[in-house]
């Protein structure tokens, strides 16, 4: 099975990352929060493959330090 | 007061410690299987006061039914099979928990846990048996060799009690779990909830219902089960700021119960609890003649119904194994196996109930705006409708891995797999009427034989003869075309004409074959009574 892409997969890299960024123009902290919060559990479901979302998640999580 | 028998035999007797639903349900079963020396003791004065455990789910009324109570119980209680779950006064999505018609019992029936004791009792009467000895209060455990002492404080002040086995089903603040110096281990929630019961002609439906953020409290969530008689229990989530002292004051809760039912010239307070809850368990369920069932080995949150029910699964599992290793018929592996199959068994209820209590009450910060977005999503994406987990109901754990588990038949439906509870099914009964199939099981060890238009061979029908005369018998029972009434049997089980099904006496799926092999069946047989088959069964199996 074929695991976490970290090769480009994106036609237009530009032009996606402004996409990005822009859903989150005009929103406050919590209101940018919710969107990011709905954002993941839409891709998650898309992607589907535990395997390669445990791989996105450890990726991500990296070396945050833990705040307590 | 009923005074505690005294040992009519040599034999030191079974005591259980504990007359609560654990308790009593395994006190009958095992006086139904033939152990009548079951001494019952109880610190307090009579069945639980207040409503606590309301739910129970067809497991459970099936094993009840299987001790003559079952049907009984329905009668009495709620009937209810469909879940309803609300954001606001928006309601997100419905869940039925018994979609497929064709079981004997309904997915859940909701009565008091003082009801459903009280109707134990009636029957533990019927069949003989003494009684709850009230008013008796352990003090002090020594286990030796070959039993244990326990003393106790009576009416009648002190006395010693000699018993070949203890069940400890005291509860959570089990008395017998702090004499051998044992804990539960896992997480305490610190969020507290109000439990109310009320009575009202108020309708609020007859579904489980539950709330995120509801219109009528402030809280994160709400929920509310319908009883019999007009009684409602409604259970508020009040936060981990809650001072408990001041919440359990009639003056806190009737407020809350107005915003729900309107002024209180139209509902009555029955009974109020504030609790919180932990979910965790003992290492071992087994130390050496104690065993633990219930509460006294486990605690979970109240979502999802799985306190009361798994404790009821863990005295169905008890008292068939307790009953063969006190005759004698079968040796310390099989206890061990109560041992090794509730563990596994509790460990899926507490995963179950950590995840609900933390997809309720997420942490702040990002775990909130998730469950949020789960929220808010519910209406319009699928998916995410079954992210959300208002509790996940009790169904009886499927015991895979079990050392008491033989050959499997990988062809047939999983959900009958060896380990699982037989699915029930309508089949007709002895008398040609239309019945139920675990109604058919009986108490012992059964063949389920899937009869081809020929009828039983001879091979089939000289093994079973023989069968019945085992210390531990197997009973055929043979599925005609027409006994199978709806083809659920058939449909459940997978069962081609030929094949074959071994049940164990607490209804669990023991192993199954595609042909029938008398050899691999008595295997699978010594397999399930723990391993060690005796002499006498040497005999049949060479």
């Amino acid at each position: 099975m074929r695991g976490l892409t970290s090769a480009l997969n994106l036609p237009d890299p530009d032009g996606f990352y402004v996409e990005l960024v822009r859903i989150y123009d005009g929103l406050d902290r919590d209101a940018a929060e919710a969107v990011s919060a709905r954002l993941i559990l839409l891709l998650c479901n898309h992607i589907g493959d535990l395997a390669v979302l445990r791989e996105a998640f450890s990726l991500a999580r990296g070396a945050s330090p833990v705040k307590e | 007061m009923t005074q505690p028998p005294t040992s009519a035999t040599s034999r030191p007797p079974v005591i259980v410690v504990g007359a609560g639903p654990v308790g009593l349900t395994v006190t009958l079963d095992l006086v139904f299987r033939g152990v009548r020396d079951v001494i019952l003791l109880d610190e307090g004065d009579g069945p639980a006061v207040g409503s606590r455990a309301i739910c129970w789910s067809r497991r459970s009324l099936e094993i009840l039914s299987r001790l003559g109570l079952g049907r009984q119980l329905v009668e009495r209680g709620f009937t209810w099979q469909t879940g309803r779950v609300f954001q606001g006064d928006e309601e997100l999505f419905r869940f039925d928990l018994q979609p497929e018609p064709g079981y004997g019992h309904p997915a859940f029936i909701n009565l008091s846990q003082h009801e459903f004791e009280a109707a134990l009792i009636e029957r533990l009467a019927a069949v003989g048996h003494p009684g709850v000895a009230w008013r008796h209060r352990v003090t002090g455990l020594t286990q030796a060799a070959d039993h244990v002492s326990l003393a106790v404080e009576t009416p009648d002040g002190p006395r010693s009690f000699r018993a070949a086995w203890v069940v400890a089903a005291d509860g959570p603040r089990s008395t017998l779990r702090r004499l051998l110096g044992l804990s539960c281990v896992g997480r305490v929630f610190d969020e507290r909830f109000l439990i109310a019961d009320v009575r009202t002609n108020v309708d609020l439906g007859q579904e489980r219902r539950f709330w995120f953020h509801p219109p009528f409290h402030p809280g994160d969530s709400a929920l509310m089960h319908r009883q019999p008689g007009n009684i409602f229990r409604i259970d508020f989530q009040l936060g981990v700021d809650a001072d408990p002292v001041a919440e359990r004051k009639p003056e806190r809760i009737m407020p809350r119960l107005e915003r729900v039912l309107g002024d209180r010239t139209r509902f009555e307070l029955i009974w109020a609890s504030v609790y919180i809850f932990q979910c965790s368990r003992l290492e071992r369920f087994v130390h050496g003649r104690v065993i633990f069932a219930g509460d006294s080995a486990h605690q979970v949150s109240p979502f999802g119904a799985r306190g009361g029910n798994s404790g009821i699964h863990d005295a169905d599992n008890l008292a068939w194994k307790l009953a063969l290793v006190v005759e004698g018929k079968a040796g310390p592996a099989l206890l061990e196996s109560y041992n090794a199959e509730r563990v596994v068994a509790c460990d899926e209820n507490i995963l179950h109930s950590t995840r609900a209590t933390d997809f309720m009450s997420p942490k702040p910060g990002m775990a909130t705006a998730l469950r949020d977005a789960v929220l808010d999503f519910a209406r319009t994406q699928p998916f995410a409708r079954a992210l959300i987990n208002s509790g996940r109901l009790s169904v009886p754990a499927v015991l895979d891995g079990s050392p008491l588990n033989g050959a499997d038949d990988p062809a047939s439906p999983r959900p009958a797999r060896p380990g699982a509870v037989c699915p029930d099914a309508p089949f007709r009964g002895e008398d040609g009427r239309p019945g139920w199939l675990l109604d058919r099981l009986g108490r012992g060890f059964v063949g389920l034989y899937i009869a081809p238009s020929t009828g039983v061979p001879a091979e089939v029908a000289k093994a079973a003869a023989r069968w019945r005369h085992l210390s531990v018998p197997i009973s055929l029972l043979a599925v005609r075309e027409a006994d199978d009434m709806a083809g659920l049997v058939r449909s459940r089980y997978g069962a081609a004409p030929g094949s074959f099904v071994l049940i164990r006496p607490d209804q669990h799926i023991a192993a199954r074959f595609r042909t029938f092999d008398v050899a691999a069946v008595e295997a699978a047989r010594a397999r399930a009574l723990g391993g060690k088959a005796d002499p006498e069964e040497a005999v049949c199996v060479a």
